[in-house]
Order: structure tokens, then sequence, then C-alpha cells
């Protein structure tokens, strides 16, 4: 029945097969998205897909829904005037650690600053792909890549720290392995009013095992389902008894505002401050 | 807060004292400006603030971005939607927009980018004027790509010339440049705003095929596919990858160089009908100034003061700089001997003018880049200076 709904949402036209590896995890993250979709009734017409550069950003060519793929980190920022000049429109970003969290850092904060009606995907991999496996700004201290030969000497991101932080009023991480749960949250993020993160932790069975030795696509599986841990279960954990541990649930949900809300109750006021005459 | 205010004049018409920015916004109200992303900048501040202010009263919406990148993202996904969409800029600003209208080029987005001009490299001259960025306006995102770029002299110009732009932008489905200055922009004059009746107003081409038939790309209809909005029944994929005509990424060698060809040849072919320019005088002129932007205001001045010493001076004025039309300067009047090419640079668009004519003439630079706008003096004792040499 699964497969019938995606069949459903692939695009006719589209010649396959796609770009991913054998055993990647984004196949995963893009299917919990499209049943998400489909579970909320949206319109093919009206839901818009937009992403940015890398393996992830792939994904909404092989899907039947009107979408941007746009320039490297630079989803949010579409996405942003698509939302803004069409408030109508359900806006789905699928972005990645990389072009996410790195060269669109900035728009990320922002829009979750705005707290725009959008709902972002960030498949999380913590290494540059398509690349060829350079560390990301979610990489683990001390996990390898093609650039951390020594391996990396830098602090991660926690993306649903950072997200509630900058004010997102939807926050929540699950992970490829519980791909039920991902698309559970995803339709909770697209249905909240407001900038809604996903963090998905997915597995690289290519670059990230090459340089990391971390076997194959069943193996990384099986490490991130031992791994996994809910936010109840964390806050009992040291820092130290969390390290390698991947905490999974709904870091933040709430009801700020809205942006396109606002700017509409904004151009009420706007037009009710002229008299007619004053209008070209 | 507006520092301007408008008046109706006996026909009806909007008049005002305004400055360059604050009528550039104005008239992309009467072109059927929706939505406006920018981000602070000196010398374009005016025209945000205007956008922030009327855009919300027009059913149109602003926003502030977080960086230039981010407004010029911001106003081609607009533009997907279907609206009309600007973003507002200067040097700094503009080089950092060239990755996203790169992207507007390859995907046929129509949007306006005005560039207020000031004097750089790098941070350069913050609030003086300069016309540095002829070049960069055509050349500045990498690729080849097909850029339309216009220059107003004058506040009623770019009131003309902004509507102009968004009229290019959407006929031709491409970005098109608005190559203000800050002497332009900054300056005030009195202003005479067209009446609807008066304004060709143009929208973009939207297909009649059937939604599972049609091609954001499609070739059938000549070189400028029909346009469909995003939120229409029309479902389809646009990328920053070359792609074939349903959108969709390729690497087929024919397909690349099928589409690089069709988006160049789009422009090309219609250079003469994209081609705005103004002849003063020429007609007996044995020596020609060749200028766009404010110093064509000198230019006209030195051209007067000239004549009334006996010289015979006439002006070519460029509105449209790209694409550059080279039939210009192949039909002038054989009588001119003598070419002098007018810009705020070290000599930008005088190369190309080098490059069309093939006659014997002789070409000359008079360049200004110390961040002080050009006097018709100036240019006049240049033009008296080298009278004297020869004679």
């Amino acid at each position: 029945m699964m497969q019938d709904i995606i069949h459903q949402y692939l695009r006719p036209s589209k010649k396959f097969p796609h770009v991913w590896c054998p055993g990647c995890g984004d196949g995963i993250v893009l299917s919990a998205i499209v049943r998400a979709i489909h579970s909320l009734g949206k319109s093919k017409n009206e839901t818009v897909l937009v992403s940015g550069i890398g393996c992830s950003s792939r994904a909404p060519v092989y899907v039947d829904f009107p979408a941007l793929h746009g320039t490297h980190g630079r989803a949010l920022a579409f996405a942003t005037g698509i939302k803004m000049a069409n408030p109508e429109l359900t806006v789905v970003v699928i972005t990645g650690d990389g072009d996410g969290l790195a060269i669109g850092g900035n728009h990320f904060i922002h829009a979750c600053r705005r707290n725009i009606d959008i709902t972002a995907v960030v498949f999380n991999n913590s290494i540059y792909g398509m690349t060829g496996g350079q560390y990301s700004p979610t990489m683990k201290v001390n996990d390898y890549g093609a650039t951390a030969p020594y391996g990396n000497i830098e602090r991660p991101f926690d993306v649903c720290d950072l997200a509630s932080a900058a004010g997102a009023n939807f926050v929540a991480r699950a992970t490829a392995y519980h791909a039920i749960m991902l698309e559970k949250f995803i339709k909770m993020g697209i249905a909240k009013k407001g900038l809604s993160i996903i963090d998905v932790i997915t597995p690289c069975p290519t670059l990230y095992s090459f340089y990391n030795k971390a076997g194959k696509n069943i193996d990384m599986m099986e490490s991130i389902r031992d791994r996994t841990i809910t936010i109840q279960k964390a806050e009992q954990l040291s820092d130290a008894e969390k390290e390698d541990k991947i905490v999974v649930g709904i870091f933040a949900n709430r009801d700020f505002p809205e942006y396109t809300g606002i700017y509409s109750d904004l151009m009420e006021r706007a037009k009710r401050s002229v008299k007619d005459e004053e209008l070209l | 807060m507006l520092f301007y205010k408008l008046y109706k004049d006996e026909q009806g018409r909007k008049v005002g004292f305004l400055q360059g920015n604050e009528a550039c916004l104005e008239a992309a109200l009467i072109a059927g400006l929706k939505f406006f992303a920018g981000y602070p900048i000196t010398p374009s501040s005016e025209i945000a603030a205007v956008a922030a202010e009327k855009l919300p009263m027009y059913g149109g919406r602003f926003i502030q971005m977080e960086d230039e990148l981010s407004s010029m993202a911001a106003i081609v996904g607009a533009s997907m939607t279907g609206k009309k969409t600007m973003t507002a800029t200067s040097g700094p600003g503009f080089s950092l927009k060239q990755e996203n209208l790169g992207y507007a080029c390859l995907n046929e987005v129509p949007c306006v980018i005005v560039n207020v001009q000031r004097g750089g490299p790098s941070t350069g001259l913050p609030t003086q004027v300069s016309q540095g960025d002829v070049m960069q306006a055509k050349w500045g995102s990498h690729g080849d790509h097909p850029i339309i770029a216009l220059s107003p002299s004058s506040v009623q110009e770019v009131v003309e010339l902004t509507i102009q732009a968004f009229n290019f932008a959407e006929q031709y489905r491409n970005p098109v440049v608005l190559l203000m200055d800050e002497t332009v922009a900054h300056m005030r004059e009195k202003i005479v705003f067209p009446l609807a009746e008066e304004t060709e107003i143009i929208n973009r081409h939207h297909s009649e095929v059937d939604p599972q038939k049609y091609k954001p790309f499609d070739t059938s209809f000549g070189d400028i596919p029909p346009f469909e909005n995003f939120g229409s029944e029309y479902r389809y994929f646009i990328t920053g990858l070359i792609h074939d005509e349903y959108g969709y990424p390729t690497t087929k060698p024919l397909e690349v160089k099928n589409l690089l060809d069709r988006i160049h040849r789009k422009i090309n072919d219609h250079t003469q009908q994209l081609s705005l320019f103004e002849q003063y005088q020429t007609e007996d002129a044995e020596t020609l100034i060749i200028s766009y932007g404010s110093p064509v205001r000198s230019c006209l001045g030195a051209m007067e003061a000239g004549r009334k010493k006996g010289m015979k001076i006439g002006v070519l004025q460029l509105k449209t700089i790209w694409p550059f039309n080279p039939e210009i300067f192949t039909k002038l009047p054989s009588k001119i001997k003598n070419i002098y090419v007018v810009e705020l640079n070290m000599g930008q668009l005088i190369l190309e003018i080098e490059r069309v004519i093939k006659r014997k003439v002789n070409i000359q630079g008079i360049n200004k880049y110390d961040g002080l706008f050009i006097s018709d003096q100036e240019i006049l004792k240049y033009l008296e200076q080298q009278q004297g040499k020869k004679s």
C-alpha cells in the first residue's frame, strides 16, 4: 500500500534511475515526506518543494509537485519568496546538513527567527556526499572525512538546539531507521503554522562509511537504531553518556505568531492608512 | 516615512518632486510590482524604504532579507508564483546577487534588479557616484548568460526605464538590470507619472496547452517558452543545472548546446527591439560624445556650450547598455571624425564601441573615477584641448 502511494507521486515524465547510491537513506526520507503530504490531503498543485544543492536536494526532481532545485544553501531563501508571494501554498524545503547549516546557515537561523510557515527537512548525514566526503557542520569531533584526514576538530551544530533557540515553532528529530516516527513528525511540522525543522539522521554508506569504516547500509542502520534514545531518556544521562547517542523526539512545539499572517495584518493596516485618492 | 508628496496635474497625472530612488519604486508600482525583497545598502536604500511603505497599500509584499544572496533568491522564488518582483542594491550587493541572477537567467525567471552604482572596487565609495559596474552587469555571473541592462540619465527617465525594465523582463522571460548611478538616484527633479492609458504594461505569456503536456522550456513556441505559475495546475521542476525541455537535469551535448543557444538567441535576435537610444544634433556633427546614465546631462551641456563656440558636437545617449547594439555605431554619419566616450569609470563600454566601429575614426575615453560627478565644463575643456592639439 505504501508503494501505491509513492507511485501516485512519481513524476510521470521523469526518467529514472535516481542519483542516490544503493543503501542511501535519502529515499526513505523522501518517502516519509510524500506519505506525510498525502496523509494531510494536500493538493499536488499547491504543495511546492524547494531544495538547495547536494545529494538530498535532488529529491524534488522525482516527485510530482511544483519544485525549485535552487542554488547551494539558498533553499529557505527561495522558499521564503514563494511563501511570501503566495501564502496559500504549502512549502516544504528539502536540504542537507552542509546545504542548510553551513553555506545556508544564515538563512536557516533567520527563517526560524521570522517563523514563516515553511517545513524544512534536514537530511543529516554529517558529510558532503556529492563532492566527495568532506566534513560538514554536523560531523562529530574525531570522525573522518576527505578534508578531515586527522579527524574532525570542529564541534558540530545540534540542529534542533539551533532551530529552537532561533525561534522555530516546531522542532523535531527522527532517523531514517525510524521511518514511521519520521513521517509523523513531518506531518506535524507541515500542519503546524510557523517554521518547522525536522532533523533526520540518515546514513551515507558510501562516503561516510569509506572514511569512517562504518560498514554497509545494514551496519549503519543498526548503529543508528542502537544509538537512538528519546528526549526523556536523554534527560537522565550525563553529557558523557549522551556523547554518541541520537536523541529523537519533539524539541519545540509552540505557537509564536507566523510571519505571513502578521504581514497580512500589516497589509490591512497599510490599506486603511491611506485615502483612496492617494493611491495611483 | 515618505519624503515626497504626489499631486495631480490638470490632466490627472501624478506629479511630484522626487529623487531617482523614489521615482524608481513609484514607477515599479505602475508596472505592476507585487513583491520586493532587499537588503540595506547605500545609495539604494530609499527604494526599499518606499517599497516597505507603499507595497502593502497596493496588495503587494515587502521583505527585508538577511543578506543580498537571499533577497535575490526570494524575488526569483516569488516570481515563480506569477508575481512581478524586484530588488535594489549597489555594487557590493550586486556582486553577491550574481549567484542567483545567473539562476534566474538559466531558468528564464522574469525579475528586475536595480543597481545604484557607487565607487568601487570592494566597499569603495559608498556615497559617491560611479559607473563601474557596466561590465559586471553583463559578465558578473559565471558562465555564458543573457542579460538586459538599461541606464537612465534623469529622474524622468528612471520612471520610463523602470517600467520598460519590467516589460522587457516579462516579455523576454529574462532578468533585467536597471543600472542607475548615485547621482541619478539622489537627484530631485519634477516628475510626471504617465496615466494608465499612456503606459503599455506587458505581462508574461501563459500557455494554453494541456497541463499534462506542458514543458516549462518547450521550444515549439519559439525561443521564449510560455510561463506558468507555481501553484497552478501546471506542475513542473526547475533547477540550476543545465536542463532539458522538461526542466530535468541533462548532460547530453546537443541539449546543453540547444539550451544555451536558445536563451542567448531570444535576447540577441531582439537586439533592435531592446535597443533604446537618443541622438542629439548628430546630423551635422563632426565630434560625437557617447554616454549613458547621469553623465549624459553634462554631455548635453557641453554640446550646447561647444556649439555656441562653433564646434559641431552631437551626443549619442545609450539607454540600453545590454544587449549592445552594433548597428547604432555602424550607421553613424560619416562626417564624424572624433568620438569621445564619457564614463564614470576607467573605460568599460568604450571597449565595446571600439570593437564594433570598423571605419577609421578617432575614439577616446573621457573618464572620471574619483567619486565626483563630471561637469559639462570638464568635458568641453577636454574637447577643446584635443582640438587644439590637432590644429
